[in-house]
């Protein structure tokens, strides 16, 4: 009996398109591209800052324009299912915990992560006057 | 107790025979209680002698029965026929070269799980003529990588594992993390070298896919994240001219 295995190889262009949870993991990398076009934005509005009073406020009536706060709205709504829930989601693997001889709950670690998500978040809004 | 006809579509490939595999469907009266593994028997025993496949405990212990079961690997012992539909696709597990029909070729697996170290290494002398003691708080760290039973349906989830199949992959270094942490052992430095390199922990991009289908819970991708975590750690602890901490 000779043999002759067979390799059936995995598409190089398409293989996250194979199932749900392929699918679900390009979506969550996909955040990336909003990360890099977030940290642009930031560049421009230091620049905008150091360049002055008019620049600065040009740039904040930029940001007021329909079509870009459609996207902040989207991005916001997409950065909190893939980045937020899903990072959230898997902190405890990555970070695991002991309490004597049992480990920390799963949810338990899930939850602090939005306890303190929420508590950062409250700081912030009491640091820029809004509450 | 009742029967309901399942119509099987298996993926055949006979090596001295075929250019490439093939499906083959087979109808077969399945019991309300059987498990995937009994159809593919029925098949064997009653259809057709010539179909390849491994099994041996119909019990979630050995790990030899994992295929790909409408596209998403399993063990075929732990999948029942009441739980899927009427037509069921079996394949090899993916990833995997084909050697015949559902057996598929695990050598590049086996050398990488002994390739990891996976044995209590001590640089000090372990204790002589009595326990080696451990409490039950340092067991509980690794007991659950432990559990692994190498079936690989690990491996045939992993995108990263089909994308480069240097990649150790999963199983390997879950199997060489439980060692890592556990407190009798000594041996991480000398496996930094192994999981850290280009082929290592740095490879798995954390889809997750491989704790997902895991049959028996082992979360291989918590191992691998947390072995990032340490190897980070440990070159740093390396680049400020600490010693590194094996245990």
């Amino acid at each position: 009996m000779s043999r002759n295995p067979y390799v059936r190889p995995m598409s190089k262009t398409t293989w996250y398109l194979r199932n749900g949870r392929f699918r679900i993991y390009a979506l969550r990398e996909v955040t990336c591209l909003l990360v890099g076009f977030y940290a642009f934005l930031s560049i421009f509005a230091l620049r905008a800052l150091w360049q002055g009073a008019d620049s600065w406020n040009a740039f904040l009536a930029s940001q007021q324009s329909t079509p870009m706060v459609v996207f902040h709205a989207f991005a916001l709504v997409y950065f909190f299912i893939y980045q937020t829930v899903g990072w959230f989601q898997l902190a405890p693997k990555a970070m695991p915990l002991m309490m004597g001889e049992k480990k920390v709950a799963a949810s338990t670690i899930v939850l602090g992560h939005y306890l303190v998500w929420a508590l950062v978040s409250l700081f912030l809004l009491w640091f820029v006057g809004v509450i | 107790m009742s029967t309901r006809q399942l119509e099987l579509e298996i993926l055949r490939y006979d090596p001295e025979k075929d250019e490439a595999p093939y499906f083959q469907n087979y109808s077969v009266p399945c019991q309300d209680d059987w498990a995937i593994l009994d159809a593919v028997n029925y098949v064997k025993e009653n259809l057709d002698t010539t179909l390849a496949y491994r099994w041996s405990c119909h019990m979630m212990v050995c790990g030899s029965c994992g295929m790909m079961i409408n596209g998403d690997p399993k063990l075929t012992c732990k999948t029942f026929v009441r739980d899927l539909p009427d037509k069921v696709r079996i394949e090899p597990l993916e990833n995997f070269p084909i050697e015949r029909d559902l057996v598929v070729v695990l050598d590049d697996v086996i050398e990488k799980l002994q390739r990891v170290k996976p044995y209590i290494i001590r640089k000090d002398p372990a204790p002589e003529n009595e326990e080696f003691n451990q409490p039950r708080s340092a067991l509980m760290k690794f007991k659950q990588y432990t559990m692994c039973i190498n079936c690989m349906c690990c491996y045939s989830a992993c995108p990263q594992y089909g994308l480069n199949p240097d990649f150790i992959g999963p199983a390997a270094l879950a199997l060489a993390h439980r060692y890592n942490i556990d407190s009798r052992d000594q041996g991480k430095s000398e496996r930094l070298d192994i999981l850290a390199d280009h082929d290592g922990v740095w490879d798995c991009s954390f889809v997750g896919a491989c704790s997902e289908v895991c049959p028996k819970s082992v979360d291989p991708a918590a191992a691998l994240q947390q072995m990032k975590v340490d190897g980070t750690m440990e070159w740093w602890k390396r680049k400020m001219g600490f010693p590194g901490g094996d245990s």
